[in-house]
């Protein structure tokens, strides 16, 4: 186990140098003030103790040195939050064009769904060199997706998406954490981060692949019946969908909000919330109905529809024949859901990465 | 206490009244004190042991010694008794009780009945969270974080919660005691400048308790109400939001860390003083410092949730803020280096706590920028890094500058002696020790190792094992001061009234004082920490008072 000492965590996205320089900043800075601190303190303790100096002198303070040791850490401190805040806005502004892959995290484990269909658990293959943005969200508590290797980290919230990124440099295998105490098997909510080269992750992600995330959605608009409504003419009850993802919505209070995932994912789930100008808010909410796994699917199909790489399907019937028709029963579809959810065919085998984990 | 009955024939507040019921039914402020002092001195140890299990799991990478929900519970309950039992009463409960009264020459605080009740209310919160922890104890993390602790824990939450939530009374009385008091009750000529910086910082604590601590009792109101009956205020499923419960919680709990290290600061202040034979340097600004951290500190909740999930913007500006918070607590720390400038320095065992205070709240206060710097913070969050930080201001912070406290006003509280040679000891095994278990803990946290994990990758056990081997220094250097001070009851040499000849309206009463701690209201006509008169050859009886007895 001595054998086995790291002090320093591997470095393997293009993040880890921006924070490790501002880590060490701060290091410097703070051995200096504690060395400062206790150096002085020890001087003092010695050169001014009782039997070499019986007699203190008395000092009432010194405005300028209230000031200089007041106004010297301001201005350390001002330079350290506008260095770690510049840091901050590359972590949170994913670049254009990033690949993204969509998370859900339920105790105890990750599941992961990539565009072009390949699923994995506790397992996320990526190509070095490439700016991967992660779209998650969580099933049951708060979870959060913490690679130390890459200095990322954001907590993963039922009910709403959150997102970070990066941008691998170095292949290899490093840890995933669960860094948000979520309950009994914690410690246990734990995979690995693979760094593929770019030829080697286009061989695997080319695998055991049966359609791609906007397809398994595409399903999903046609059995739940959204296709009835969200026509790509103007005739449908609800908005039309084509072309509408990253644009600015108008809603009927006024507002104006980006057709962002986080919105798709509020008005399939709580319709009301925001309705769109124009339209009246009778959309039934599909709120556990669908699992995690199926509104991602939807947000995949609908961000295609955004970008011209898929088309609405025909409606399944008549815009105006009638009711809604009755959406599958919750468990059914979580159930189905699941059994989706495992590991594509060719995708390695998700391995615990220490055995400790249990 | 039945060493008062030993050779004294004076009355003092030990042996004006005997018996079990003289003692439930007191109001001075002083007896008071010291069931404050044995309830949390119980507590201190009942987390201690939990915390020792804990290291004692995280020798070995497997989760091996304990099942991972005893893990789980074990650190929710370190984390409940240490904070709500422990470190929030600590100082002001038993030190600021025993001596805000007398250092502003009053016989008593304002409300002596608010007093009593707020000790019986705090033993009625603490019996919930005790019978919440022996019945099978509850998994949420001190943290309660939602929905895992409104829907998803199956322990006792809802008892535990109610047990913080009466503990928190017991705090708002203390503090709306102290308030008045400072206010109310000073004794002639002894303005707000001439105040002991003790009384500064215990009236900014009382200002956070009163102000912060209604906000924790109607946030576990919330997470009671939406546990039992399934409140949509939390839970993102029936249109609540989880990042809300954060934003109540840190608003208090955020604050409640300048509980636990302002009076540590007010101790540090009059010990350095004492054995400097100084003035404190800059007393204004040290004094106005306390009242910046109590502010400042209201303002600096959400730099908890950085990785929350808190708009770019929010968690800039909290960021910010977080680093104005840093600068009081570092003109503080410079003006007690400055102290000793030129004094006449000895090294009694509170100066040797004081100095283990500064240095330790020092790398605590300055891992905090760490922290607050918000590009950084997202790698360390909620690792290994967190839990050193917040032990190094809480335990090398908060717990020193309570033993600093216990041994400094222990001859004026008992009227004995206690042996300098263990109590030195016992001072150099905490240091040790502390460093020992909490630095690695830096290193671990930069590497990565999530807290609250019961199992972790092998590469992180060499630290571990380095961590846990400190742990257990520091129990013994805990240990130490229960025994010799307990020892020094019954053998200890009497104290005298002022045994470090330190100033101070309370070194003027006997050791230990009468019930009402003064003859005769003392009248104020010197600054606070006048150890050139004390020290003064020609330096009689102080004037303005008779020592008492």
């Amino acid at each position: 186990m001595w054998s086995n000492l790291p002090l320093f965590p591997a470095r393997a996205s293009n993040m880890a140098g921006h924070v490790d320089a501002l880590y060490f900043a701060l290091v410097a800075i703070a051995a200096f003030f504690t060395v400062l601190v206790a150096g002085l303190i020890l001087y003092f303790a010695i050169r001014y103790r009782k039997s070499r100096n019986p007699h203190a002198t008395q000092i009432h303070g010194s405005t300028a040195l209230e000031l200089l040791w007041t106004g010297i850490p301001l201005g350390i401190v001002m330079i350290i939050f506008v260095w770690s805040a510049v840091i901050f806005f590359m972590q949170t502004r994913p670049p254009k064009g990033a690949m993204e892959i969509y998370t859900v995290g339920k105790q105890w484990m990750w599941k992961f769904q990539y565009t072009e269909g390949q699923r994995e658990i506790n397992e996320l293959h990526v190509p070095a060199g490439r700016d991967v943005r992660m779209i998650m969200t969580s099933q049951d508590v708060i979870h959060d997706f913490f690679v130390p290797a890459f200095r990322i980290k954001a907590d993963v919230l039922p009910g709403r998406y959150t997102s970070t990124w990066f941008h691998p440099t170095v292949p290899g295998r490093y840890h995933l954490f669960c860094s948000q105490y979520c309950g009994t098997n914690h410690s246990g909510m734990v995979g690995d981060v693979v760094v593929m080269e770019p030829a080697d992750y286009e061989r695997w992600a080319a695998s055991g692949v049966d359609g791609s995330l906007a397809s398994a959605g595409e399903k999903s608009f046609q059995q739940y019946g959204c296709s009835m409504c969200h026509r790509a003419d103007s005739a449908g009850r609800g908005p039309n969908l084509v072309g509408l993802f990253g644009k600015p919505v108008l809603l009927d209070d006024g507002l104006t909000v980006t057709a962002d995932e986080s919105y798709v994912r509020e008005s399939i789930l709580n319709p009301g919330a925001k309705v769109v100008s124009g339209f009246k808010n009778i959309m039934p909410t599909f709120q556990g109905q669908l699992s995690e796994e199926e509104v991602i699917g939807l947000v995949a199909f609908i961000k295609a529809l955004g970008n011209g790489s898929a088309n609405l399907p025909l409606p399944v019937s008549e815009p105006n024949s009638g009711d809604y028709p009755i959406a599958p029963k919750a468990e059914s579809s979580a159930a189905k859901s699941d059994k989706t959810a495992a590991p594509a065919k060719n995708a390695t085998q998700a391995t615990p990465v220490h055995p400790a984990a249990k | 206490m039945e060493a008062a009955s030993h050779s004294e024939a004076k009355t003092n507040y030990l042996n004006a009244d005997y018996g079990i019921k003289s003692w439930l039914l007191t109001t001075d402020h002083k007896r008071i004190a010291l069931l404050f002092l044995g309830s949390i001195t119980f507590f201190f140890f009942i987390g201690g042991f939990f915390a020792m299990l804990i290291r004692l799991e995280l020798l070995t990478p497997a989760g091996d010694l304990v099942l991972a929900d005893t893990y789980n519970k074990l650190f929710t309950m370190h984390g409940i008794v240490m904070i709500f039992l422990f470190l929030i009463p600590s100082i002001p409960a038993v030190f600021g009780n025993f001596l805000i009264p007398m250092m502003i020459g009053a016989k008593d605080l304002a409300f002596p009945k608010l007093n009593l009740a707020s000790w019986y209310i705090y033993m009625a919160g603490a019996s919930f969270i005790l019978y919440a922890i022996v019945t099978g104890g509850m998994d949420t993390g001190w943290t309660f974080y939602t929905p895992f602790s409104t829907t998803y824990s199956n322990t006792n939450v809802i008892t535990a919660a109610v047990g913080v939530f009466i503990v928190g009374f017991s705090s708002i009385f203390t503090g709306l005691n102290f308030i008045v008091t400072i206010h109310r009750m000073r004794a002639p000529g002894l303005t707000w400048r001439r105040l002991p910086l003790f009384i500064w910082a215990h009236y900014a604590t009382a200002l956070i308790m009163v102000l912060g601590t209604p906000v924790l009792a109607i946030t576990i109101v919330l997470v009671a109400l939406e546990r039992l009956f399934h409140f949509g205020i939390f839970d993102a499923r029936l249109g609540g939001d989880p990042l809300l419960f954060q934003h109540l919680f840190w608003f208090y709990s955020h604050p409640a860390v300048y509980i636990m290290i302002l009076p540590s600061m007010a101790v540090i202040s009059e010990v350095i003083a004492c054995f400097s034979r100084k003035r404190i340097f800059g007393y204004d600004f040290v004094a106005m410092s306390s009242i910046a951290i109590a502010v400042l500190g209201f303002l600096v909740w959400a730099h908890h949730m950085f990785v929350a999930g808190i708009s770019t913007y929010a968690a800039l500006i909290f960021s910010l803020l977080t680093f104005f918070v840093a600068i009081p607590s570092a003109v503080k720390v410079f003006n007690w280096t400055a102290t000793l400038y030129k004094g006449s320095i000895s090294f009694e065992t509170p100066m040797l706590y004081a100095f283990a205070f500064i240095g330790l709240f020092t790398i605590g206060g300055l891992t905090g920028i760490f922290l607050g710097a918000v590009g950084l913070d997202l790698h360390v969050h909620d690792t290994y890094f967190v839990v050193a930080h917040f032990h190094y201001v809480m335990v090398g912070g908060g717990v020193t500058g309570f033993l600093c406290a216990l041994h400094f006003w222990w001859p004026k509280m008992t009227g004995k002696m206690y042996p300098e040679a263990f109590a030195k000891l016992s001072a150099v095994l905490v240091f040790v020790g502390f460093n020992l278990t909490f630095f690695p803990q830096f290193l671990l946290g930069y590497l990565g190792m999530p807290r609250r994990y019961h199992a972790y990758p092998p590469e992180f056990q060499v630290l571990n094992v380095l961590s846990t081997a400190g742990a257990s220094i520091l129990a013994a250097g805990f240990i130490m001061p229960m025994i010799y001070l307990v020892w020094s009851l019954q053998y200890g040499k009497d104290a005298g009234p002022n045994p470090y000849r330190a100033a101070g309206l309370e070194w003027k009463t006997a050791s230990p004082p009468a019930t009402f701690n003064f003859d005769e209201t003392p009248v104020v006509t010197w600054e606070a920490y006048n150890y050139d008169e004390i020290d003064a050859p020609d330096h009689g009886p102080q004037k303005g008072v008779e020592v008492a007895g």
